[in-house]
C-alpha cells in the first residue's frame, strides 16, 4: 500500500474523490467540464489509476497525456469539437461531471433558473447538455460550496434527469465535505464518505433533505504521496485547485 | 476579386442588416463567446429592426441583442460568456420578463439544426426525456420507434429566415473558411436558413482559400451563401481563433458594464454610439488606455 500524506488540502481531497469517480471507467471521454478540481481528478485519475481515459486539454483537443491545468496539450491525440461532443453523448462513451444549481435527492439538477422558468428570478445557465447527458452517460456532480441552497427537496428545473426520472446512470456527487452516491434500494441520495475533519452533522446540517445515512460514514481517502506529488508538481502547479474550495 | 463568371456576392454591413425585416427569425453562428458575428450584430442593435427570433448557442450577440430590445423571443440552449459564466444582459431579459424563450439541450438544437439543414421535419433523439425542456415547451412531440418500442423526442426543424456567421476567410462567390479549432455549427446555419450572410475576418481571392488551411478548412459552399462581408476584428470581442483570441479585458469591462443600468449607458455612448469603424476605434482607444 503506497503511503498517504496527512498534510493534503481539501481542495486535494476533492480532487482525489474526483479521480475516483473515474475507476473502472477504461477507454472514455472524461468531460470534467464542471471546474478546475473536477478536470484535475480526471486528468490525474488517467496519470494513476486510469490510464486508458481520454482526457481534453480544456478545449478541443484530446491530449496525448494528460495536461496541467491551463496550458495548451504539447502533444495530441485527438479532435473533439462541440458537435463531436453533442453525437459522442449519444454514443456513450463519455462520464460528464457538472455542477449543479440545485441538486434533489434523486439527483435531479438544475443549470437553467431559480425560481418560476416563465419569469425568474435568477436566470442561470440554461440546460446546456444537462438532458442529454443525464439520460445517455454516467454522469457525476461537483458541488465546491455545500449547502442547503443547491441541496433542495426539490429543484426548480429538471436541466439533468435524477434516478427516478429516467437517468443513464447518476454516479457520484463530490462536494467540499465530502461524497454522496445513491447506494439505496430506492436510489436516495447516500452519505459515503466525510472528508477528513469533517462531522456528519456538517454535511446534515448543510444538506436541505435527508440523506440516507449509514451507521460508519468511513472517511474520504487521503490522496497518497504519488498523487500529491502529481497534483503539485505536474497537473497544477499554479494551485488553481486551491481557489476553488474554501481551505 | 472573383475570379471566373460567378457574381461577387460582396456586400456592406449595412447591405445585409438592411435586407433584414421586423419579426423575422435570425439564426446566429459561433458559440457562446466564441466567433460571434458581432459586426452584424452591433448593426442590428444599431438598426430600427424588432420582434426578432433569435436562433444562436447564445453569447454576447444574445446579449446585445437584448439590451437593444431587438428579442421577442430566443430559441438556445444556454447564454455564456465562458470565461464569465452567466450573461448580464440575457439574465435581465429574463429576469424582467422582456423576452420568451425556447429551451432546448445542446444536442436538441444541433439536432434541430440537422433538420432545418436537410428539409426534414424533425430528428429523433433520447436527450430532453424526463427533462423540464419538455414541460416548458408543450409543443415538443416524442415518437415511437417503428422498429421497437424506444420513446424519442421529435426535435422540429429549427428552420430560420436568415443566418448570420462569422468566418475567418472567406472569397467573394461565398466560400467560406474556418482557420481555428473548431466549426461550431456555421456551416448547418448557413444551410437551415433561406438566407445566410458570412462576415469575415478577412476577404481572399478563391486561389489563395488554400494557402492558409487544408481542404476540410472549406465549412461552408457559396451555394448556401447569398451575401459576404469583410469585418476586420467583426468577431470583437468573442474568440476568432487565429486570427485573434477573446478579448478578455473588454470582455470583463462588458459583462460589468452590462450588471448596472448607469455603467450600460456610459459604456454605449463610449463604444456603441456609432457605426463600426468607430466601435473599432473606440476598442483600439481602449487597449492604448489599457496598456499604458
Amino acid at each position: 500500500m503506497t503511503p498517504t500524506v496527512t498534510d493534503a488540502s481539501r481542495a486535494e481531497v476533492c480532487a482525489v474523490a474526483c479521480a475516483e469517480l473515474f475507476r473502472g471507467d477504461g477507454e472514455i471521454v472524461a468531460a470534467a467540464v464542471a471546474g478546475f478540481v473536477p478536470m484535475l481528478g480526471s486528468r490525474l485519475a488517467r496519470a494513476t489509476f486510469e490510464p486508458d481515459l481520454l482526457t481534453t486539454d480544456g478545449g478541443p483537443v484530446l491530449s496525448a497525456a494528460p495536461t496541467p491545468l491551463g496550458s495548451p496539450a504539447t502533444e495530441v491525440e485527438g479532435w473533439l469539437t462541440f458537435r463531436d461532443h453533442l453525437w459522442l453523448v449519444l454514443n456513450g462513451r463519455r462520464h460528464v461531471v457538472m455542477g449543479p444549481s440545485q441538486i434533489d435527492p434523486f439527483g435531479n439538477m438544475n443549470i437553467s433558473a431559480i425560481g418560476d422558468w416563465a419569469r425568474p428570478s435568477r436566470q442561470l445557465l440554461g440546460s446546456r447538455g444537462g438532458p442529454g447527458n443525464t439520460r445517455l452517460n454516467p454522469t457525476s456532480y461537483w458541488v465546491p460550496r455545500h449547502s442547503a441552497r443547491v441541496f433542495t427537496e426539490k429543484v426548480d428545473f429538471v436541466s439533468g434527469v435524477g434516478w427516478d426520472r429516467g437517468a443513464h446512470e447518476i454516479r457520484a456527487v463530490v462536494t467540499n465535505l465530502c461524497v454522496l452516491d445513491f447506494a439505496t434500494p430506492d436510489r436516495r441520495m447516500r452519505l459515503r464518505t466525510v472528508h477528513p475533519g469533517v462531522r456528519v452533522d456538517d454535511v446534515v446540517a448543510a444538506t436541505g433533505f435527508e440523506l440516507s445515512i449509514p451507521d460508519e460514514v468511513p472517511e474520504t481517502r487521503l490522496p497518497t504521496a504519488e498523487e500529491l506529488r502529481i497534483m503539485r508538481e505536474v497537473l497544477d502547479p499554479k494551485g488553481l485547485r486551491d481557489r476553488e474550495v474554501p481551505a | 476579386m472573383a475570379s471566373g463568371n460567378t457574381t461577387s456576392k460582396v456586400m456592406t454591413v449595412d447591405d445585409v442588416v438592411g435586407s433584414l425585416s421586423d419579426g423575422m427569425t435570425v439564426g446566429i453562428g459561433g458559440w457562446g463567446s466564441r466567433r460571434k458575428p458581432m459586426a452584424l450584430v452591433r448593426a442590428i442593435c444599431r438598426s430600427p429592426l424588432r420582434d426578432l427570433t433569435v436562433v444562436s448557442y447564445g453569447g454576447p450577440d444574445v446579449g446585445l441583442l437584448c439590451a437593444a430590445g431587438k428579442v421577442r423571443r430566443l430559441v438556445t440552449a444556454f447564454v455564456t460568456l465562458d470565461t464569465i459564466p452567466l450573461e448580464p444582459h440575457f439574465r435581465a431579459a429574463r429576469q424582467d420578463g422582456a423576452i420568451e424563450l425556447t429551451e432546448y439541450d445542446e444536442g436538441m438544437f444541433m439536432f434541430g439544426l440537422y433538420a432545418a439543414a436537410h428539409g426534414l421535419p424533425f430528428l429523433p433523439t433520447r436527450a430532453g426525456l424526463g427533462s423540464d425542456v419538455m414541460r416548458v415547451n408543450p409543443s415538443l412531440r416524442t415518437v415511437r420507434s417503428p422498429y421497437g418500442d424506444d420513446e424519442l423526442v421529435a426535435v422540429p426543424a429549427l428552420t430560420m429566415d436568415v443566418a448570420l456567421v462569422h468566418m475567418n476567410r472567406a472569397d467573394a462567390r461565398g466560400n467560406a473558411q474556418y482557420l481555428g479549432p473548431d466549426p461550431y455549427m456555421d456551416d448547418l446555419f448557413a444551410k437551415a436558413a433561406g438566407t445566410a450572410y458570412v462576415s469575415c475576418e478577412r476577404l481572399v481571392d478563391t486561389s489563395d482559400l488554400l494557402k492558409e488551411g487544408p481542404l476540410q478548412s472549406l465549412l461552408i459552399s457559396r451555394a448556401h451563401v447569398a451575401g459576404v462581408v469583410e469585418t476586420p476584428n467583426g468577431a470583437h470581442f468573442t474568440a476568432c481563433e487565429p486570427d485573434h483570441g477573446r478579448d478578455e479585458a473588454f470582455q470583463r469591462l462588458y459583462a460589468k458594464a452590462a450588471a448596472d443600468p448607469a455603467e450600460w449607458a456610459a459604456f454605449e455612448k463610449r463604444f456603441l454610439s456609432g457605426d463600426e469603424a468607430a466601435y473599432q476605434d473606440a476598442v483600439r482607444a481602449f487597449r492604448e488606455e489599457s496598456s499604458r
